[in-house]
């Protein structure tokens, strides 16, 4: 990225700005004033008696010892182990179907796959919430005429992976089409050469594909990891029908959302955004180094 | 003169697909198309569950198997229009409101990315390391973290519950600014600008008059994103507005879903589906109409790195 930054032959002035300039006081305002507010928040305390007072970073060590941000912050990162490599897996087999040139209607899969990222979150959980209910949902007509017994997958122990098929639904054509895209700037020269060598599609795909979309990988890695800790409309929304499976700290964001809309905590609220936020960062610059590394 | 200077474009990499386009390697195989046609079916079946219980009445969602059509009515006329009346047609009132955020919003934001790319692609400032660093971290930054913050900054300044409490934090888009800049880089000739200036004129006049015509295609791409971006943003409005009247489609769906669950509410769900339809409808054309666009733009998001 940084190879289009600066050509020598530029001048270095101020002209840049104005036309930066106006981006970046929107963004001041609704970025950066906000996550300065957020760290201001979070070294207060609000209480009843005395007022709001300053307290360091005792709100950070509350978090710490709070076990339902450790419950939230488990249930993300167990989401994150598991949904987004089956969902990357997925999209990743896809394109390269799409790509191997074996298909027949290749268009029709790449649009198709792609259409439930046009879908808003809020219908998609809606339309999925619809489907397990046990009121007119598709799993109790399934279960009757075939007599199966799939499980109610809003139940408790359910419910995760039930928001995981949702997640998987709405994002598994965004990343084919990201590794698509990417698959396609391999210059077909190299293909040639190496069907001359007799090499076989898998040898193909392990030794020119998979290396060359490397950079996608990792984007789409790194996307998906601040998806997952980001996780708050599937649940807030599901809710409604899984009152007993979705609890108000189910997610680190669905926590910070009921401390400060339903308990008032803001100060509590920012706090956990805070360290939410800064966990995202780590580790999704540490998948960035990692993944860059190793060219 | 834009025509002449347009010939040499410097990077060849964003146009591989044309010298590599389907090579006619290997045969088709029917094997792997019924394999990947799993996949369609999955993205397809809750499409067609929408459609076809969009055309069941709330008794009938009850009575009737959820994949097929219900033997007794065909109601989709009648979900149609008690959709757009119900309570005094409040969901138009909600669609226009979306389209109030989609226009202001997205085409505020589409303006800011592409003057913004634009500045990073072609000058060198002060500061430009700085702008880079901080964009790309506060983007890893949850949403709650910049809500609630948000929230009582705006309320301090009496904008909740009014439009602008939507439209000012929707007008930044991240991944915009970053597609313009990229596609700036690219389909902007250095030569251009320096033959530009070389005649006198201005900045903003060359911009205007020279490189927006060549930006065409980012710009629809950014306008595409930041769009569906604004018309499916639920988190801001759900904190940001109390007031129905000034909902987006998206919250007031969600505020009939609720009816049923809450006390003396009607259950609306033959409305919930019709509703959810109707707002997922313009969005599905815009991009099989626009598909050449987000391809464009998911592909410049993917290959520089």
């Amino acid at each position: 990225m940084a190879e289009t930054a600066v050509v020598p032959t530029r001048r270095r002035s101020w002209a840049g700005w104005r036309f930066i300039g106006p981006f970046m006081a929107v963004f001041a305002l609704v970025f950066l004033a906000p996550i300065g507010y957020s760290i201001y928040l979070s070294l207060f305390k609000n209480r009843l008696i005395g007022g709001n007072s300053f307290v360091g970073l005792d709100n950070y060590r509350q978090a710490l010892h709070d076990p339902n941000f450790w419950s939230a912050l488990g249930r993300v990162s167990l989401f994150l182990v598991v949904q987004v490599p089956i969902m990357l897996f997925l999209a990743l087999l896809v394109a390269l179907a799409i790509d191997s040139g074996r298909l027949y209607g290749k268009s029709f899969f790449r649009v198709t796959v792609f259409l439930p990222y046009a879908v808003p979150a809020v219908v998609a959980t809606l339309m999925w919430g619809f489907m397990y209910g046990s009121q007119f949902g598709l799993i109790g007509s399934i279960n009757d005429s075939l007599g199966t017994a799939i499980p109610d997958p809003l139940q408790p122990s359910w419910i995760l992976a039930a928001i995981g098929n949702i997640v998987t639904w709405e994002f598994v054509g965004y990343n084919m089409l990201i590794f698509y895209s990417a698959l396609r700037t391999v210059p077909g020269s190299l293909y040639e050469s190496a069907e001359i060598d007799g090499a076989g599609e898998l040898r193909i795909i392990r030794s020119i594909k998979l290396p060359a979309i490397r950079g996608a990988l990792v984007i789409a890695t790194i996307f998906s990891i601040i998806g997952s800790f980001q996780l708050f409309n599937e649940p807030a929304i599901l809710q409604n029908l899984a009152p007993n499976a979705i609890t108000t700290y189910f997610t680190p964001n669905y926590y910070a959302y009921s401390l400060s809309f339903a308990g008032q905590q803001y100060n509590y609220s920012a706090t956990v955004a805070i360290i939410m936020g800064v966990i995202t960062m780590v580790i999704a610059y540490v998948v960035q180094l990692r993944g860059t590394k190793e060219r | 003169m834009v025509t002449t200077v347009r010939a040499p474009r410097r990077t060849p990499v964003r146009t591989p697909s044309r010298r590599r386009r389907d090579r006619p390697r290997g045969r088709k195989s029917v094997a792997l198309t019924a394999l990947t046609s799993l996949v369609v079916l999955y993205s397809l079946v809750p499409l067609a569950w929408l459609v076809i219980n969009a055309t069941k009445t709330q008794e009938g969602l009850f009575t009737s198997f959820g994949l097929w059509f219900d033997d007794g009515r065909f109601a989709l006329w009648e979900n149609l229009r008690t959709t757009v009346t119900y309570d005094d047609g409040i969901f138009l009132r909600w669609l226009g409101n979306t389209l109030l955020y989609v226009v202001a919003g997205a085409g505020g934001a589409t303006l800011l990315a592409v003057l913004g790319g634009y500045g990073l692609a072609k000058f060198d400032f002060p500061g430009k390391r700085a702008v880079f660093a901080v964009v790309i971290g506060a983007v890893a930054v949850p949403g709650t973290a910049l809500a609630v913050p948000t929230f009582l900054m705006f309320s301090k300044l009496g904008l909740t519950n009014t439009p602008w409490a939507v439209i000012i934090p929707s007008l930044i888009c991240p991944f915009g600014l970053y597609l313009m800049w990229t596609y700036a880089a690219e389909a902007i000739p250095d030569e251009l600008l320096e033959a530009a200036r070389v005649d006198g004129a201005g900045e903003f006049r060359t911009f205007f008059r020279i490189c927006v015509p060549l930006l065409a295609p980012g710009i629809v791409t950014t306008l595409l994103f930041s769009m569906v971006v604004t018309w499916n943003n639920y988190f801001l409005p759900l904190i940001m507005l109390k007031d129905p009247d000034w909902y987006p489609l998206i919250l007031g769906l969600n505020a009939w879903n609720d009816q049923a669950t809450t006390a003396g509410g009607q259950a609306v769900f033959n409305l919930v589906i019709t509703g959810a339809l109707l707002t997922i409808l313009p969005l599905l054309a815009v991009f099989l109409l626009l598909q050449r666009y987000w391809q464009s733009g998911l592909a410049a998001g993917s290959v520089k790195q």
